[in-house]
């Protein structure tokens, strides 16, 4: 056996690693490297048409012509406009009544699907169909059905004898508003129904079992199983929901224009008729910029929902 | 407190019958473990009972009443499930709380209940944790706990302990064993293990491919198995078995193939040449030179006892010794077998002879 030479000449490598040394293994440093594609991509593609959205709004741009800075005139602008105000209110109704009979029905949907049945794969996929469908192809299909002259739907109920005219669709502010609603939520529910079937779908058949031994009824596993197990998912579910609908523009605008009267304007359809279509980019801009507060507002309820969670989170206390 | 009377159970899926007519009595307070391998239809037997399955034929009576056609929760009965089944977003009170409050029972009843509960389980501590917050022994007391605060008629196990590591589980073991004694509820226990099921059970039925092979007491099993399966299933490790003829020239004994000689005290009557299999256990075997000769293959010692792994002829056997020996693979060994404590099957049919 040969002793193994120890001796180091001094000061040599054996001493502190440089700071470049040390910084190149540090992983922090090396995931700073590794995110920069994907971050690059975001400042580029959404930071920056933000950024450059609400500085628009501050500025008097038009199509064609840069603008200058105008302070608050926009929002002053708007704050007296009645229209404006008008697809305020529709956008609320439009993504509150949507959500709602989206979630009522996705979850009916899901709970359903969640059974033992023939076909259940089958049944899973027909319910992704209008999820998969462009929305301008559905909403052309939606357009025939709620036409003034060749509506299936006014059809089949003179034929039952239920109306004598034509039901004016999509002319009517009252009929228009249900109408549009009412396609949002076709396209709507195969979302909320497929994720919350995933949702139902991780909680334990065991603890359902075990409730029923407990005495449960079907109505009680659902009120105190089902319904506080899946509360996370229906958070995101929800979030996800509120946010598509409350940003809805191709399907009104393939339907309606905003019309009649303006009584289907949402703040997207009306923030692309003044900025684009009439040209004045500021004020557009400062419609589209006003939705940002509502939109957090829906996420630090769903943000603020899910801290509540205790036993979830499984602190050790 | 109630008997529980199994009678001529079947129960098939679509055109499968994976229970072949079981008829298991269980006396009032008696501790039944069910015990089989994976596949024997213990587990299926059990949640028929809880009524978590159909009953295909036969009936199932808890007390007096058949509960064939009874909602579960009207069965009272209790369950501990394998995965334990506590409901994650409930504190441990509301866990064990939970049946109370579906039955509708008053707060201050519930939280009374709860408390007795969880003092017989040392829980009280742990009262408002979740699940996540305990460890797999605590989740297992709490599933207990769940059960107990029903006072149920019959509690039912299934596989309480699998998910716990070796340690916990003979802690476990112990603990469900003394909670029985306490309680002395009706109690229907099921296991792959049959160490849980021999040192637990006041009753043993020992289940194979949808049939009750054997019922009775651990000992019972374990002295006089009725066929060869539950004498390789009961006793650990496993009963050897050496395939061989019945001599019964003046003495008797069973003859292995490639001729030695196995002790019996008695044997069958006119039953010379006939094929058999002779069982004895690890246990029974002792070194002696007018023994077999056998070549030993691997040498396990565990400190309190040695296991011996050798070869007869070509026949695996394992032998048991209390007291050290020093051998080594490939050295020769004479084992003789206890002829009182022998086993014998008929080949065919692996019926006790």
């Amino acid at each position: 056996m040969s002793t193994i030479q120890t001796s180091m000449p001094p000061g040599a490598a054996m001493g502190e690693p440089s700071a470049w040394a040390r910084m190149k293994t540090n992983r922090n440093f090396v995931a700073l490297w590794f995110m920069l594609p994907a971050a690059a991509f975001l400042i580029l593609f959404l930071a920056y048409p933000l950024g450059l959205g609400v500085w628009m709004s501050f500025t008097d741009e038009k199509i064609g012509r840069s603008g200058v800075f105008v302070g608050l005139e926009n929002y002053e602008w708007l704050w007296d406009d009645a229209i404006f105000w008008l697809s305020v209110f529709n956008t609320l109704l439009y993504t509150i009544v949507a959500s709602a009979i989206k979630f009522a029905i996705g979850l009916y949907l899901a709970l359903l699907l969640n059974r033992h049945m023939p076909f259940k794969a089958m049944i899973r996929a027909i319910v992704l169909i209008p999820f998969i469908v462009p929305t301008v192809l559905s909403a052309i299909a939606f357009w025939w059905i709620y036409d003034a002259q060749f509506s299936i739907i006014s059809w089949s109920l003179i034929k039952l004898g239920l109306i004598t005219q034509n039901i004016n669709f999509l002319g009517d502010t009252s009929w228009a508003r249900a109408s549009v609603i009412i396609a949002n939520i076709w396209r709507g529910v195969p979302f909320v129904a497929i994720t919350l079937l995933a949702g139902l779908q991780t909680v334990s058949p065991s603890l359902y079992e075990a409730a029923t031994l407990d005495g449960a009824t079907s109505w009680q596993r659902f009120r105190y199983i089902t319904y506080p197990l899946l509360t996370p998912i229906i958070a995101v579910v929800m979030t996800f929901s509120v946010l598509f609908t409350f940003t809805d523009f191709q399907l009104i605008w393939a339907l309606t224009r905003g019309g009649p009267v303006n009584a289907t304007h949402l703040m997207a359809t009306l923030s692309y008729q003044r900025g684009i279509i009439s040209g004045r980019l500021g004020e557009g801009a400062a419609i589209a910029t006003a939705m940002i507060p509502f939109l957090m507002a829906a996420i630090a309820i769903s943000w603020f929902g899910m801290q509540r969670r205790k036993w979830q989170q499984g602190s050790d206390q | 407190m109630s008997s529980v009377q199994i009678r001529d159970v079947r129960k098939s899926f679509g055109g499968f019958e994976v229970l072949h007519g079981v008829t298991i009595p269980i006396e009032d307070g008696e501790f039944v473990v069910l015990v089989g391998p994976s596949g024997c239809g213990k587990s299926t037997l059990l949640r028929m009972l809880a009524g978590l399955e159909n009953i295909t034929s036969g009936t199932i009576s808890i007390g007096e009443r058949v509960v064939n056609n009874v909602q579960p929760k009207e069965r009272d009965i209790a369950m501990v499930f394998q995965n334990y089944a506590l409901y994650p977003h409930m504190t441990v009170a509301d866990n064990m709380g939970f049946s109370l409050k579906l039955r509708g029972a008053r707060p201050e009843d519930i939280k009374k209940g709860v408390a007795r509960a969880a003092e017989i389980l040392a829980l009280t501590p742990l009262l408002d944790r979740y699940p996540r917050q305990l460890s797999g022994g605590q989740r297992q007391r709490v599933a207990m706990g769940r059960a107990i605060v029903r006072d149920p008629q019959v509690f039912l196990f299934d596989e309480p302990l699998s998910n716990l590591d070796a340690k916990l589980r003979v802690a476990m073991r112990t603990e469900i064993k003394e909670l029985h004694q306490r309680l002395k509820t009706t109690t229907v226990y099921v296991t792959h293990d049959q160490i849980e099921a021999m040192t637990m059970a006041d009753k043993i039925v020992v289940m194979h491919d949808g049939i009750v092979e054997q019922m009775g007491s651990p000992l019972d099993l374990y002295d006089k198995p009725d066929n060869q399966f539950v004498a390789g299933f009961i006793g650990s490790p496993a009963m050897n078995f050496l395939n061989g003829h019945l001599k019964s020239n003046g003495s008797v004994y069973v003859e292995t193939d490639n001729g030695a000689k196995l002790p019996l005290l008695t044997a069958p009557a006119a039953s010379d040449g006939r094929p058999v299999v002779y069982g004895v256990r690890p246990e029974h075997l002792e070194l002696a030179s007018d023994g077999i000769e056998a070549e030993v293959i691997v040498v396990e010692p565990t400190g309190s006892e040695t296991q011996i792994v050798a070869r007869i002829g070509t026949q695996d056997i394992i032998a048991v010794f209390r007291d050290r020996h020093e051998v080594n693979p490939g050295e020769k060994i004479h084992l003789r077998p206890r002829a009182s404590a022998a086993h014998l099957f008929d080949k065919d049919t692996g019926r006790r002879l």
